[in-house]
């Protein structure tokens, strides 16, 4: 187990080896491609259905035709709908872009780095998983996720997210929201896999004109050391509510304890400089 | 259809055509701020669930039982019983409560055992529970020793480890609490560790100064001046580095929060090193002024820290401007 292990940062390409798993199957993931999406909800409702995820709130946003607003303890799938009153070249007045995000399934996982209680834990397919039985709901990982993804479900207290259908991937089946997936937009398989075929589907779009076609969270360079579930967005990630470069900040762990280590030794010296001078009072 | 020209889309300069990428939902209010996007100015980080008078109160408690423990260790040195034996009980009383505080955030005790099930140095958290849990019986058994009488060398003992301990409990919390993707508070790992074991300086003293004859609280008079400095100092060096983040520091309630705390603890340090020193009464409201402002000082840094949260603003903005640096422009 990792428990004891501060995490190295390898090339990102085996997280689950760097874990310590011995010979385990190959690194699986998501690509959404989101220029295929028709914003259909299959994915969220698929996710709800196949995980038992309750119901979080009937509840009319008025923002856009997204009503589920975005990632939380009770939505592992979330399709956002960019809609826009815009005068395009092409004469258009109008654009709707949607996008079916899900938890990124980290190379270099803040939320598993920071959870006390070993209940997040990386799966042997190189995955992120919460153990609802070991999760004591202390709320560490919710403000640790760079991508605010995993959240505390009010009725039972404990940390929830999407798992990639770890119960699934071990039957040698995909996750629902992938199966469900009428265009394929969400794209299940061998992250290596994926990734050759995002690069092709980019280069694609380009040659046909799609300039702002971009991959999200497939660079195993990146802050996170690359995504297990990347994306193709047609738009800046922020226009999409994901965050432009998001870091693990386990990365500068060693130099927060250098700081507080020499904080601590102010404290010290403060402390024991105030009982110089004798008894003067 | 949907909503036509509501729910966002900044419109163009008159005239111009506009291309799509730049017309993009955002809340009026931020209209006025053109280089920022969102997805209809939702958040997209997660604030933290923790209740501010919990974990806020939690920090408080555990800076002030930390320096205070320290603080004993000296007394005890330099033979001023009564800041001794205040400054353990303070210590013992304050690490109680912090765990009372800390259980209550969780629900139930059990949870707290359960994380006693693994030890995680990634997790600051992890780290925090052994410290607490080599602390607290420490703490617990120098006051009870002080108090009682009853196996003073063990007591002195404990009183010795909770001291070894006391620093890394005041400093520890800054690291947890840094070791998130929490704008306000990830930016500021450089200072916060200083930011908290000054504040924790100030509560300790700010306690003594309640609790302690005149003719012994000399030290925490002095430890009083002290923290005030280098709090003032470490939150001017946070606030001036952070850039736009630095905004949540001052406006709102962590704001009024911050400033209160800048005002009390100066007055608290200067009232006590000067009227302090003679009357009881003046000690007193200075020592409360100090604890006071150790409060607000954590809860304005946790207000901050869910303020820099709520507005995609703190994570876009920064995040892009560090892409664009790494990215020399063609
Ligand atoms: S996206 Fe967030 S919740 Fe998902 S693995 Fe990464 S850090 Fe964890
Ligand atoms: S809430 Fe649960 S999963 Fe999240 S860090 Fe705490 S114990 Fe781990």
């Amino acid at each position: 187990m990792s428990d004891f292990t501060l995490p190295v940062h390898h090339d990102g390409a085996d997280p689950a080896r760097d874990t310590g798993y011995v010979d385990p199957p190959p690194r699986m993931g998501f690509f959404t491609d989101t220029s295929i999406c028709i914003g259909c909800k299959a994915c969220e409702v698929a996710c709800k259905e196949w995980n038992e995820v309750p119901e979080d709130g009937l509840e009319w946003t008025g923002m856009s035709f997204d009503n589920t607003q975005g990632l939380s303890a009770d939505s592992w799938r979330h399709v956002a709908f960019i809609e826009q009153p815009a005068v395009a070249e092409d004469g258009k007045d109008f654009r709707w872009l949607m996008a079916s995000d899900v938890c990124k399934h980290c190379t270099h996982a803040a939320c598993l780095d920071v959870c006390p209680t070993g209940a997040l834990f990386r799966t042997e397919f190189g995955t992120v998983v919460v153990q609802d039985d070991v999760c004591n709901g202390c709320g560490y990982c919710v403000p640790a996720c760079p991508y605010g993804v995993v959240a505390i479900r009010e009725s039972d207290g404990g940390a929830h997210k999407c798992t990639l259908c770890y119960d699934r991937l071990e039957v040698g089946q995909e996750p629902a929201c992938a199966k469900a997936c009428p265009t394929d937009s969400i794209q299940f398989g061998e992250l290596e896999t994926l990734r050759a075929r995002a690069g092709e589907r980019v280069e694609a779009l380009h040659a046909a004109g799609v300039e702002e076609a971009q991959l999200y969270g497939h660079d195993p360079e990146d802050g996170v050391g690359g995504d297990g579930a990347f994306f193709l967005l047609l738009d800046e990630p922020e226009v999409y509510g994901l965050p432009p470069d998001p870091v693990v900040t386990t990365r500068d762990l060693a130099s927060m304890w250098r700081h507080a280590g020499a904080a601590a030794g102010a404290l010290v010296l403060v402390v024991g400089a105030s009982f110089l001078g004798g008894r003067s009072r | 259809m949907a909503p036509r020209g509501r729910g966002g889309g900044r419109a163009g300069p008159r005239g111009r055509r506009v291309v799509p990428r730049r017309a993009v939902p955002v809340s009026p209010r931020r209209r006025r701020e053109p280089e920022f996007i969102s997805y209809y100015g939702r958040p997209i980080l997660n604030e933290p669930v923790w209740a501010a008078t919990d974990i806020a109160g939690y920090f408080f408690l555990g800076g002030m039982a930390g320096a205070s423990s320290l603080l004993a260790a000296g007394a005890e040195l330099t033979d001023r019983p009564a800041l001794a034996r205040a400054s353990k009980v303070g210590a013992l009383g304050a690490i109680s409560l912090s765990l009372v505080a800390l259980v209550h955030d969780l629900g139930r005790p059990a949870r707290f055992l359960n994380m006693l099930r693994v030890f995680k140095p990634t997790s600051p958290m992890s780290v925090g529970v052994w410290v607490l849990g080599a602390y607290a019986p420490a703490a617990g058994i120098a006051a009870a020793s002080d108090l009682t009488g009853i196996a003073r060398p063990a007591g002195r003992a404990a009183a010795a480890g909770a001291a070894a301990l006391g620093p890394v409990v005041a400093s520890y919390t800054s690291v947890l609490m840094c070791n998130t993707a929490i704008p306000a508070w990830h930016e500021g790992y450089r200072e916060m560790p200083f930011v908290f074991v000054a504040s924790a300086a100030s509560a300790a003293a700010g306690l003594a100064l309640v609790a302690v004859p005149c003719d012994q609280a000399g030290p925490a008079r002095t430890l009083a001046v002290a923290g005030a400095v280098g709090e003032l100092a470490a939150s001017h060096r946070l606030t001036s580095r952070l850039g736009l983040v630095a905004d949540t520091y001052d406006t709102g309630r962590a704001g009024t929060l911050i400033k209160a705390a800048k005002v009390m603890t100066a007055a608290g340090a200067v009232l006590g090193a000067t009227a302090g020193r003679r009357t009881r009464p003046a000690s007193m409201v200075a020592g409360a002024a100090l604890l006071a402002a150790s409060a607000c000082t954590r809860f304005g840094i946790f207000a901050a820290g869910v303020a820099s949260a709520r507005d995609p603003k703190y994570v876009v903005a920064p995040q892009r401007e560090r892409r664009a640096s790494a990215t020399p422009a063609a």
